[in-house]
């Protein structure tokens, strides 16, 4: 009935996304009608348009079935915008990170192309990782800094990975279209093979310690917990191009790691933020569903360099943007975080 | 529709009026107020579902007298305020650091309400003294108590002023003078829109009658706003048994993402 208070509203229970965060997406008014186009969801508090949670979820998909990247990088900033709290885009968005990990390592399952073993030691990582991510991440919510946390991360990493992407495609697409470029070799010995504690992986056919693979999947556990992400996108090129595993079996593996941890983080999330939002992470996850569909058959028919330089130029869109958030005058200098209710 | 309503609250009124001055006048106080206030609400409860898009909330009532109006009497005035359950709150002021924008100063509010309206049928300051809105705290910034960590900041005040203003926006806090229609000092009626982001507990709606800023009488009552269905279950399962929650959330992930891979698996074939 009222037009008014839509998800501009997420002053409660964490920091609210002030003036700038809120005002994208879900503050349309609409026509009263049968189907609830607003949605009120329980533990974020805040009510948002059904078909642009749909639309977050399914940008994601889309994504993660054209170019086998997770898409949860680009979730949580897009909960931000539309002014969902910062500690439920987080959490919640690592919860759909389970369902989006589940659904693409049944395939690669099938195919023999994951490597447990190897898994397993990045599993035991990114249990740490996650426990320490969970630890700093309460604590900055204590400082009242968990804006600045999420924000600041996801500048940093965005802006490496899509500054990388965007160097290698552009190389890429160089070599080409120039036949007399020598490939670049992959497995090459460096200082990872000098380190103690080795360990036989079968299926990658490695014999290396297993401290490499330990603190790349340590250091996915502690994205997972402050930034609600698979780690995909840094977990595969460390894969590659530290470990020097197979290409075959490395998206496979990391997918396996992720759905454990991103498992355990959901639940220590709900243990210590309480911030996980089941009946967001459900929608997003249907319109991920849909979304992936659309991408794997795009992704067939449009040129692979091309649309990973898109991708590039995608994330750095969404780094710049976070960037422009931190560095400019806010809108709204003052937010309300509700401490507890009496 | 307009008429009919008012014909019919004048009906409940009379009745109310019987039955309240029949229960009151066994308890009469030595002093009982000449003129009383009975009021009645549209709902009494508000469910908040996955729907939810905000409710309006009729008050109405009337004026019960003992004693006939004085000629040369003040006039009279109604406020009406409805109040969500009180929450501890930190409120935070950006400021920039090494070039970045982020909280640094903090004042904490030690009881807000998480919804506040104010409706009056003339301007509060009017219909309201300074003392009596300090006893019963009806004014808006009456109703924040920010005492607390006040030494850290120069400028505490800015900081309610700030958190006034940012729930306004949001349609939590409202102050609309003139919004109870008051016919021929007897009759009152007036709507309290409730935003979507409404947060759940037991709302306190009070009506005031006031002359020269005088309280004369104070009607109290209840409206129960909670989280319905499903929405319900979720939220006291996530207050209550947060790792149950947690393994819940995640079973229902594994389970869509395998549905999904399948189903389209099958669809394919």
């Amino acid at each position: 009935m009222t037009g008014r208070g839509k998800a501009g509203g997420g002053a409660f229970l964490a920091c609210h996304g002030a003036g700038r965060w809120a005002r994208l997406g879900a503050e349309t008014d609409q026509p009263a009608g049968a189907f609830p186009l607003q949605i009120y969801l329980p533990i974020a508090e805040v009510t948002a348009n059904v078909f642009v949670l749909l639309g977050i979820g399914g940008v994601a998909g889309l994504l993660s079935g054209m170019f086998g990247v997770g898409g949860g990088f680009l979730i949580t900033p897009l909960l931000l915008f539309i002014g969902i709290p910062p500690a439920v885009a987080v959490a919640t968005g690592v919860n759909q990170v389970v369902a989006s990990s589940v659904s693409g390592v049944l395939a690669h399952l099938k195919r023999r192309n994951v490597d447990l073993v190897m898994g397993n030691v990045m599993l035991a990582g990114g249990v740490l990782g996650a426990v320490l991510g969970i630890w700093l991440f309460s604590v900055l919510r204590r400082m009242g800094q968990t804006e600045l946390l999420v924000q600041f991360s996801y500048v940093g990493l965005l802006g490496t990975i899509g500054t990388m992407m965007l160097l290698e495609s552009v190389r890429a697409l160089r070599r080409s279209r120039d036949p007399k470029a020598r490939p670049r070799r992959l497995h090459q010995h460096n200082w990872v093979h000098k380190l103690p504690f080795k360990m036989k992986f079968r299926t990658s056919g490695l014999y290396i310690s297993v401290v490499p693979p330990l603190m790349v999947g340590a250091v996915a556990g502690v994205l997972a917990a402050i930034m609600g992400v698979g780690g995909g996108f840094l977990m595969v090129p460390a894969m590659i191009y530290v470990l020097g595993m197979p290409t075959k079996v490395v998206v496979g593996t990391s997918l396996y790691q992720v759905i454990f941890v991103a498992a355990l983080t959901t639940v220590l999330h709900a243990a210590t933020t309480g911030a996980v939002d089941i009946l967001l992470a459900l929608v997003l996850i249907l319109g991920g569903v849909i979304g992936a569909q659309l991408g794997t058959r795009l992704g067939v028919r449009l040129n692979p360099e091309q649309m990973r330089i898109l991708l590039a130029l995608l994330v750095l869109a969404v780094a710049g943007r976070i960037l422009l958030d931190l560095v400019l005058t806010p809108d709204e200098l003052y937010s309300i975080v509700v401490t507890g209710r009496l | 529709m307009r008429g009919g309503l008012r014909l019919w609250l004048v009906a409940a009124a009379v009745a109310l009026a019987g039955v309240a001055g029949a229960a009151r006048a066994q308890e009469a106080p030595p002093a009982a107020p000449t003129e009383q206030v009975l009021a009645g609400l549209s709902t009494t409860t508000v469910a908040l579902t996955a729907s939810f898009e905000g409710s309006e909330i009729l008050v109405f009532g009337a004026v019960y007298r003992t004693v006939p109006v004085a000629e040369d009497a003040a006039p009279l005035a109604v406020i009406v305020t409805v109040q969500g359950p009180p929450q501890r709150l930190s409120v935070w002021r950006k400021g920039r650091r090494g070039g970045v924008w982020m909280n640094v100063e903090e004042v904490r509010v030690a009881r807000a309400p998480s919804f506040y309206a104010v409706a009056t049928s003339a301007p509060l300051t009017e219909a309201l003294s300074a003392t009596e809105d300090l006893r019963h705290q009806v004014s808006i910034p009456r109703a924040i108590r920010a005492f607390g960590a006040f030494a850290t900041v120069a400028d505490a005040p800015a900081f309610t002023e700030a958190l006034i203003r940012l729930r306004t926006g949001q349609g939590l806090y409202q102050l609309n003078e003139g919004a109870v229609e008051l016919t021929r000092e007897t009759l009152f009626r007036t709507t309290v829109a409730l935003p979507a982001n409404l947060t759940e507990g037991m709302y306190a709606a009070r009506v005031f009658l006031t002359r020269e800023g005088q309280v004369l009488d104070v009607y109290e009552t209840v409206i129960d706003v909670r989280k319905a269905g499903i929405e319900r279950w979720l939220s006291v399962l996530a207050r209550e048994q947060p790792v149950a929650y947690g393994l819940l959330a995640v079973l229902l992930a594994v389970v869509a993402g395998w549905g999904a891979s399948t189903a389209f698996r099958l669809l394919r074939s």
